[in-house]
């Protein structure tokens, strides 16, 4: 199935594909003599959920550094709605509705859930220091307009019984949930996962598959995201990316990822004779 | 018994958001304040004035000031003195070029001007973290206390080198000069004290605290989801030298009516008030009080104890009073690093359920 990058098309389980909101063009990263991504392009659809695999460092937690501006590439550019992205600091692209997640949980362990929730709601808040000071009119009215925002994605999520815990004393799994939360809050265009599910028992795992759906689901939210384990991306994604050794050796869904030869390679190994 | 929170539900965040959401928590509260402005007042004396409550509510704003830069936004300043110093002088300056405008104004501006200082002294902040940076802010506190010795226009050319307050009243009370009345002082530091901790109290609740607290509990992941360290750090430093320019212009106009800057904003002077967010408790405002009052009362009750009750002589009894706070600093960076504002959060907890706690 060839699609033009404006052409929306409808999945089997129903959900409308629309165009393309973030492009890679033939990036290339490097630190120092390492080639961390050589010469990449794959774009994401909104409303899809794309999946970035490879064994270990093969560049998909660089490519996503990449897309969160945390990393600058030395050739390529990032489209974002059809238009080069110019080089920016990382919150400059939160600003522009990018929110993630974090391999090792970058939560801010003070605060209560509640608290760190609260944070990813920053960008829709702009009443000034002084307002806030005395705590009243806007500054007061945004405060609760967001509280409201935040209790939602803290229903849906189901972490109600622990809004007011500090992060610190939080299991590990409902520490991952939380940084969800933070990232949803945001309402992000794009939403970057990297490894959600690193570390989880199977029902954990289970769990934050259904919740990855759900958002995706409920509030249409386009989510590209590292996994390691196959059958988790298998089940949850529209189109996968695999990459090896910092190049990209295969783009498509899941089924043809499953029958790609140069995939299969990469992950089984091949014979040497 | 002493402690309800059941049966206290909340039916709108509003409610929710409250500084004391608890309403028992509400009504100390207003308690404290009614006790703190109308019984006081009546009761004050010198000694108690000058001993204990002028330097505990100047001492606070201070912490307060320094609470929100070191606890709450993470940034370790060992500038506090030199802030304090910069607070003083532009309130003397003030004070003497404009004789006609009243001290709350001059001391609020000598804030704001201690805010334009700090915020300058902290852009290092933008590249260097921790250690580093509080070296960085002890070149504040030596160079800021040499620029005020060196410079006379800083102390209108007197001889001494020293600045003495002018008299100046308020509501035709005097609050600064020879003929003081301990009340009229008192309330004068009060009431900048019950705004500055109101001030911070909503700041740290709202969405500026949130963006210090995620730029000091990890600021990496704070600039990801949209935080601006450079606006986070320096309006931590502004406000933080809001309350630390307030508090010197206080000590020095109100307590002490002469200063000389190198005795009484020395590196001494930071460290002290480090040590009273540290003990009192970093992150927390409550914390801020605590530690003033600890630091401030311990002197005074070691005195009673070991001098007037005991009879020992004067400068052991203050030999042994740096012994219990080095100790205390100690013990307490070891066993409740959250400091007294941590006991009291325990202790509240204990008391919920106490005397049934099934």
């Amino acid at each position: 199935m060839m699609l033009d990058s404006t052409d929306s098309y409808v999945t089997e389980d129903g959900r409308t594909i629309g165009g393309v909101v973030m492009e890679m063009k033939n990036i290339t990263l490097r630190f120092g003599g390492v080639v961390a991504i050589k010469d990449i392009s794959f774009d994401i659809r909104e409303g899809e959920i794309r999946a970035i695999i490879g064994p270990n460092g093969a560049g998909k937690s660089s490519m996503l550094n990449v897309i969160s501006g945390f990393y600058v590439p030395q050739d390529g550019e990032v489209l974002f709605h059809g238009k080069p992205r110019p080089h920016m600091k990382p919150y400059e692209v939160a600003q522009q509705g990018i929110a993630r997640t974090f391999q090792n949980i970058a939560l801010f362990e003070g605060m209560t859930v509640l608290d760190n929730v609260m944070t990813g709601r920053l960008n829709k808040m702009n009443s000034g220091l002084l307002a806030q000071a005395i705590w009243r009119g806007k500054a007061e009215q945004e405060e609760i307009e967001n509280r409201e925002k935040a209790e939602k994605i803290i229903d849906f999520l189901e972490i109600q019984h622990i809004r007011k815990t500090p992060v610190a004393r939080l299991p590990y799994g409902l520490k991952k949930r939380v940084e969800l939360a933070r990232a949803l809050v945001s309402e992000p265009s794009i939403l970057l996962l990297d490894e959600p599910m690193a570390g989880m028992n199977v029902e954990e795992k289970e769990d934050m598959s259904r919740f990855i759906l759900d958002v995706n689901d409920e509030f249409g939210t386009t989510i590209a995201l590292i996994e390691h384990d196959m059958g988790v991306v298998m089940d949850l994604s529209d189109r996968v990316v695999v990459m090896d050794y910092g190049k990209k050796i295969g783009d498509g869904t899941p089924s043809d990822i499953r029958n790609n030869q140069a995939v299969i390679d990469a992950y089984l190994g091949v014979a040497h004779d | 018994m002493f402690y309800r929170e059941a049966g206290d539900f909340k039916t709108s965040y509003t409610d929710d958001n409250q500084t004391f959401p608890i309403k028992f928590d509400r009504y100390r509260y207003y308690v404290v304040l009614a006790v703190a402005f109308g019984i006081i007042p009546f009761l004050i004396n010198d000694y108690w004035a000058n001993a204990f409550l002028l330097p505990f509510l100047i001492y606070s704003i201070a912490a307060i000031g320094l609470n929100i830069l070191t606890g709450y936004c993470g940034q370790v300043s060992l500038g506090t003195g030199g802030f304090m110093a910069v607070g003083a002088y532009a309130c003397y300056k003030l004070m003497t070029a404009f004789p006609d405008v009243n001290i709350f104004f001059h001391v609020i501006a000598a804030g704001g001007v201690t805010a334009i200082v700090c915020t300058a002294f902290g852009l290092p902040s933008l590249r260097i973290k921790g250690f580093y940076l509080a070296v960085a802010t002890l070149a504040a506190q030596f160079f800021l206390v040499w620029l005020f010795n060196k410079v006379s226009w800083f102390y209108n050319y007197s001889a001494s080198g020293q600045i003495n307050a002018p008299e100046r009243t308020v509501f035709g009370v005097p609050v600064t000069g020879a003929n003081t009345e301990a009340w009229a002082t008192y309330l004068f530091c009060l009431v900048f004290l019950a705004i500055s901790a109101i001030i911070a109290r909503n700041l740290t609740r709202g969405m500026q605290g949130r963006k210090w607290m995620a730029i000091r509990d990890m600021d990496i992941a704070a600039e990801i989801i949209g935080v601006n360290p450079m606006r986070a750090k320096l309006s931590a430093f502004a406000v933080s030298g809001f309350f630390i320019g307030i508090s010197g212009a206080l000590f020095f106009a109100v307590y002490l009516g002469a200063v000389e800057v190198g005795e009484v904003f020395g590196i001494q002077k930071s460290f002290l008030v480090l040590f009273m967010i540290i003990i009192g408790g970093l992150g927390s405002i409550f914390g801020s009080f605590a530690g003033a009052a600890f630091l401030v009362l311990l002197p005074v009750a070691l005195k009673l104890v070991g001098v007037d009750l005991l009879g020992w002589p004067t400068d052991i009894v203050a030999h042994i009073q740096l012994i219990i706070v080095g100790a205390l600093i100690i013990i307490f960076l070891i066993a409740e690093p959250h400091g007294i504002a941590q006991l009291w959060r325990v202790a509240k907890e204990k008391l919920r359920l106490w005397p049934f706690p099934h």
